[in-house]
């Protein structure tokens, strides 16, 4: 696509970034609605205006799906938002949703020019606008589905990995089932990540578009224990099966005093607040520990760990505490969540770790013991590793606190399915490019394979395990391909 | 959507349903349990399956009033409908040759001991069935009691039916009388649980308790179901709900249970002032679900697709 802007690229980096409009600070840390509000389509095309076509354009270089960024944003310059919402879903079957969720300023926005001198264009930002503008405008530019081939899908789990391979595998004429544990589909887009960054009438959006194109979806299905992947494929007559099933048991710190009540993992404190909506208690009958007038602590420094303690803050606590203990510029979280937590009155502590629980003698949590760390010499993640100071204990008064320091693998697949290789920490073995497992027909891809990573990655997993698993659908071929 | 196909009442404030859930039906073994969720604002909880008939595609499950969700689901009737169940959960009971296995239960816990005392009949076990009520009216299930023993005793905490006394009285009777116990499986309240412990523990009796911890998810996912086992920690949901009796630690699973009390209590009262209307609520949201159902299906068969859509089970 040629480059219709006839500013010159001097003048577009002279253009300041558009910002995206929020919701002030003090009044969403009492709500859950949406942070980000969304760019007027006059702002996204002046956001457009920004970008200087790079002959090679470093956006593109590390987006996970591969979206032709460089191609949309000419689009949205040109005004023709439906066309470049088209060509986003040839290769994102979820733009409303990365576009709020990506870590855009490690992949395409890290990667864009004018980030080296100055601000980045708002890739996610425009992505999202897009996104939004064809879901609002009712004429959805669905892909077009081939001719039905005959071959059946099974993907078990609706989270980001197994939606993005559902849209791939559907279009391609193949029958797609997908199975869900939970009773609502979107799996970690609708338990774990809060409404005021994803709605989840969002998510719902997507799901039916999904479910317009054809995929067939079935709640209720915990596969390892309602059917197995054997059964799966004898009994219920699937070619190939996609498992995909997220990540799995959280983390805790096995440190003394973790029964208490009112200590949770953070995935138990995201699914009551976000899946079972017990932020609307008594409407919803889902309860949760009251936070309000109380001190709540959470332990970790990733989008989970920020995602808990913005949903504290929300449910009204006093206090909402971040403790990490290495520094802040070793944090995993998105740099905006970051930035909108402080806005929104959260204390950071870093090089913080706790260690110990201490309660009442009715097993209520009062506090937590914690030490100061400084940073050592690098560890294996090339992180300078955190060692704690000796003498520096202290009590961190505390009501909740809540763990988000990570997850293991979930054992159910593996456990009742003998021939599908792990690893020594009980995460699928799948074959990088191919994701094929030691299974004939079974892929796997996403946090069930990698151990908790993003939603995009998950989702180019997903695009990644559905190419591979047309070839094999086509070809029949698993050995031979198994080599290439 | 589960249909209810049969719902009967066992007790006081005990009753019965038979549901359409021909994946769980298929797969249930003894020991095992579904998570469900009533209706659209309702939570998640998780209750034993006291049988399950593949060919009929049913399970069945034995409900005891007591709060917001369990009181709902005891008003509804045959031809009600379930939003969710998922399932089986769990691991089943460990079943194989012990010799004589004790099976003591305790109320409600009567009905999720049936199919583990049924399975241990079958694996040649001599079976002694231990159940205790409150008092007459609470005592549930007693000619299943007897199909599934050998030897069964029945005792009430008020004398009002079968023997007087608690069942670690007839516990330590059997003992005493200098009876050998290869296994024991104690299902029912926590005191209880921890009561049976502490007479078998000592002894070395292999025992093992069915933990009822609070759970979300029942996969793993979330860790509200966390219980100590000496000092480490296990996940009710996929590593249990059975443990070792001699390693648990009953107070932390006590305080554990109690911590959302008042929402609870909250909840009841609420519902007990609107119960008409919270039932007649449920009932007409199944029907619009329903309708909603028939129609997508009728669509999905008139552009030719298979039609199947996640309520398949209606």
């Amino acid at each position: 696509m040629s480059d219709a802007n006839p500013l010159p690229a001097k003048e577009r980096i002279r253009i300041p970034r558009v910002h995206m409009p929020e919701l002030n600070a003090e009044v969403r840390a009492h709500n859950f609605a949406e942070v980000n509000q969304g760019l007027a389509a006059s702002a996204a095309v002046t956001e457009a205006t920004r970008c200087i076509a790079c002959a090679r354009p470093g956006c593109q270089l590390d987006c996970p799906v591969g979206v032709k960024i460089k191609d949309i944003v000419a689009l949205i310059y040109a005004g023709d938002f439906l066309a470049a919402a088209a060509k986003m879903r040839e290769d994102n079957a979820l733009p409303a949703i990365t576009g709020r969720v990506c870590p855009q300023e490690s992949q395409c926005e890290g990667g864009c020019v004018l980030g080296k001198k100055g601000e980045p264009v708002a890739i996610g930002n425009l992505e999202r606008f897009i996104a939004d503008f064809e879901l609002q405008s009712g004429q959805l530019g669905l892909p077009a589905i081939a001719p039905p081939t005959g071959k059946s899908v099974a993907i078990v789990g609706s989270g980001p990995a197994g939606l993005s391979a559902a849209g791939d595998l559907v279009q391609k004429g193949h029958r797609v089932r997908v199975f869900e544990a939970l009773h609502e589909l979107g799996g970690v887009l609708v338990y774990g990540i809060p409404e005021f960054r994803l709605p989840k009438a969002i998510v719902k959006q997507e799901v039916d578009n999904l479910r317009r194109m054809g995929v067939e979806f079935e709640t209720n299905v915990v596969v390892g224990r309602s059917v197995t992947l054997d059964e799966l494929m004898r009994v219920e007559g699937y070619d190939a099966v996609f498992v995909a099933t997220g990540a799995g048991l959280p983390v805790f710190l096995n440190v003394p005093g973790e029964h208490l009540n009112g200590v949770y993992s953070a995935n138990e404190f995201l699914t009551r607040t976000n899946l079972m909506r017990a932020y609307k208690f008594p409407e919803f009958d889902e309860p949760i520990y009251d936070c309000r007038d109380r001190d709540v602590i959470v332990v970790g420094g990733g989008n989970t760990a920020m995602d808990a303690v913005r949903t504290a803050r929300r449910l009204g606590a006093k206090t909402a505490t971040l403790v990490y203990r290495r520094s802040e510029a070793e944090m995993p979280a998105r740099a905006e969540e970051v930035k909108h937590a402080r806005e929104e009155g959260i204390e950071f502590r870093m090089l913080t770790n706790p260690i110990e629980f201490l309660g009442d003698e009715k097993g209520w949590l009062t506090g937590a013991r914690c030490v100061r760390m400084e940073l050592g010499e690098p560890d294996a993640s090339g992180r300078r590793r955190p060692v704690p100071v000796a003498g520096s204990e202290y009590v961190l008064p505390s009501n909740v606190a809540i763990i988000g320091v990570g997850t293991t693998a979930n054992p159910l697949i593996q456990s009742t399915t003998p021939d599908l290789a792990t690893n020594k920490w009980n995460y699928i073995v799948a074959d990088p490019e191919s994701l094929r497992t030691s299974k004939r027909g079974v892929f796997a891809g996403g946090d069930i394979v990698t151990g908790g990573a993003t939603v995009i990655l998950a989702m180019g997993a997903g695009r990644k395990a559905a190419k591979a698993m047309h070839d094999y659908l086509t070809t029949e071929g698993w050995d031979e391909a198994h080599r290439d | 959507m589960f249909r209810i196909v049969e719902a009967r009442t066992a007790g006081l404030n005990i009753r019965q349903y038979t549901i359409a859930a021909p994946r769980i039906a298929r797969k249930q073994r003894p020991g095992q349990f579904v998570i469900l969720r009533v209706k659209e604002n309702g939570e998640r909880i998780p209750l034993t399956i006291k049988s399950a008939d593949p060919a009929a595609g049913t399970i069945t499950i034995v409900v005891q009033t007591v709060g917001k969700t369990t009181s709902l689901l005891n008003c509804l009737e045959t031809g009600d409908a379930i939003l969710d169940v998922v399932g089986p959960l769990g691991r089943p009971s460990e079943i194989k040759k012990y010799g004589t296995a004790a099976i003591v239960a305790g109320s409600v816990g009567t009905a999720m001991a049936l199919p583990t005392a049924r399975a241990l009949m079958d694996a040649d076990n001599h079976v002694i069935f231990i159940e205790g009520a409150r008092s007459r009216e609470m005592v549930i299930f007693e000619d299943e009691v007897r199909a599934a023993s050998h030897e069964a005793y029945i005792l009430t905490d008020d004398g009002s039916y079968g023997e007087h006394g608690l069942v670690t009285k007839k516990l330590e009777e059997i003992l005493t009388a200098g009876r050998k116990l290869d296994f024991v499986l104690a299902v029912g309240p926590v005191p209880m649980m921890r009561a049976v412990a502490r007479v078998t523990a000592p002894l070395g009796i292999k025992t093992m308790v069915s933990l009822n911890s609070i759970m979300v998810d029942g996969t793993g996912m979330c860790g509200g179901c966390r219980v100590l086992l000496g000092n480490q920690s296990k996940f009710a949901c996929v590593d249990g709900p059975e443990f070792d009796a001699s390693l648990v630690n009953f107070d932390v699973l006590m305080q554990r249970n109690a911590m959302y009390r008042g929402q609870e209590c909250q909840s009841l009262k609420a519902f007990d002032q609107h119960r008409a209307e919270e039932l007649a609520q449920h009932r007409a949201a199944v029907a619009t679900k329903e309708k909603e159902t028939a129609q997508l299906r009728a669509k999905l068969e008139k552009q030719g697709l298979e039609a199947q859509g996640e309520t398949h089970h209606v």
